[in-house]
């Protein structure tokens, strides 16, 4: 009799160590995330998996499984906050979503639409956050960085390059990339590494045919982040 | 003046007439329109509700908008925005239609956050102008124009909701017209305006 929890009201099983979320997904329970990847470690940086357990507000990511717990998610409560927080992250950064290429294919705003977010209702920051088109083959676009660290993640642990670092404290963090010139086309990267292909929003770009999916064939356009997460997790 | 107030009677006669978009409220809603920062692609899609633009004028009547060219708002049960605010002008506009507009609604990208004007945000204001009034390619003794009848510009374009209160917010580059007439017939027939079914969407 494997341990379980309550997700929502509805039982989850779980093997010990699993966290909420791994165990929900798996379970077929959809927990939003930004900076979680099933290849790597929590980070727990975006905070959208928030939920409420046995009480308290926590990470989903990065809390493990209890048995008996009593677990929060899909309630007008957090969802309210997930928005919040989306809300935040389309004020920090510059995220306009006509002109950007990954439009349709964004996490950061298939979940805007998820939580039907209309407005970013917090005065926005517009940032300066300058391009790096240096290499040959990918464009880094800065405005659109949401600091989830999956590039960062992927170049150091699975590429073995370590291209990218998050630097600067608080309001000044940013992405940086990791050579004495600060270009991309200074480093080793190359369009075949993990990390060119981890961003979930578009900082990290491919040059070449842009915009090449049409409108209404995009990831996001036909089925939801919710549905689209639930069936990468049955695959 | 007063003949465009009491919509409130005008919403209890939609309601009452099962939220039906086509059921004609008692009085007309009085609804003006506008492009501030914005490329008047919004007021475009408006047009792109097509047929539906016949049952739209039993139920409502324009004042200050592009398609009857009053030029000054008066009270209106709806004020609907397109585009931010980049020059003094737009202020004065927008602050106009919040004195006037029971309901104010941002229109699409641009009113919501800035959109394509505040691409230009991260640049200091007299080097756009420069740029554009006095270094581009085949200008010559170009000077950045100041007449007084110029509105100023601002150093930042903002969107809307950063100067006045919004009421609703209605994204979209441009939001669709199935989207807008959703959104309309919602808020005419008195319920809480959502887009669902792939009609939310940024771009």
């Amino acid at each position: 009799m494997s341990k379980q929890f309550l997700l929502d009201g509805q039982p989850v099983p779980f093997e010990d160590g699993q966290s909420i979320l791994e165990a929900a997904r798996k379970a077929g329970h959809y927990i939003p995330s930004l900076c979680w990847h099933k290849d790597f470690p929590a980070h727990g940086s975006c905070k959208l998996c928030i939920v409420k357990a046995a009480g308290r507000h926590v990470s989903a990511c990065a809390t493990p499984a209890k048995e008996g717990w009593e677990v929060e998610s899909n309630t007008p409560e957090m969802n309210g906050e997930r928005r919040a927080l989306l809300q935040m992250l389309f004020v920090e950064g510059n995220h306009f979503c006509p002109s950007c290429e990954k439009s349709g294919s964004c996490e950061l705003q298939a979940l805007g639409y998820e939580y039907e977010m209309l407005t970013s209702r917090f005065r926005h920051f517009y940032p300066d956050r300058p391009v790096d088109a240096s290499h040959p083959d990918v464009l880094l676009d800065f405005n659109r960085c949401i600091f989830c660290e999956l590039c960062v993640r992927a170049s150091r642990d699975v590429d073995g390059k370590s291209v990218f670092a998050l630097t600067g404290r608080g309001i000044n963090k940013h992405l940086v990339v990791n050579a004495e010139s600060g270009r991309l086309a200074d480093t080793d990267f190359s369009k075949d590494d993990l990390a060119a292909h981890i961003c979930p929003v578009g900082v990290i770009l491919h040059k070449g045919p842009g915009f090449a999916v049409p409108i209404g064939e995009r990831t996001y356009d036909a089925a939801s982040i919710r549905s689209q997460k639930l069936k990468e997790e049955e695959s | 003046m007063s003949p465009a107030r009491p919509p409130e009677g005008a919403r209890t006669a939609a309601r009452e007439g099962g939220g039906s978009p086509v059921s004609a409220p008692a009085r007309k809603l009085r609804v003006a329109t506008t492009s501030l920062a914005g490329c008047f692609g919004c007021h475009m899609s408006f047009l792109d509700i097509d047929e539906h633009l016949f049952e739209l004028v039993e139920l409502i009547e324009f004042d200050r908008s592009p398609l009857t060219d009053i030029k000054e708002v008066g009270p209106c049960d709806i004020g609907l925005i397109e585009g931010g605010v980049c020059n003094a002008e737009n202020v004065h506009v927008l602050r106009a239609f919040r004195r006037n507009c029971k309901t104010l609604i941002a229109l699409g990208a641009c009113a919501v956050n800035g959109g394509l004007p505040a691409q230009r945000n991260h640049l200091p204001l007299s080097e756009c102008l420069r740029e554009v009034y006095q270094f581009r390619p085949g200008i010559a003794n170009g000077q950045i124009p100041n007449d007084p009848e110029l509105p100023l510009p601002l150093d930042k374009v903002r969107p809307i909701h950063e100067v006045v209160r919004i009421d609703y917010f209605l994204p979209g580059c441009p939001p669709s017209g199935p989207a807008i007439w959703k959104f309309l017939t919602d808020l005419i027939a008195g319920r809480t305006p959502r887009l669902t079914g792939g009609l939310l969407h940024y771009d």
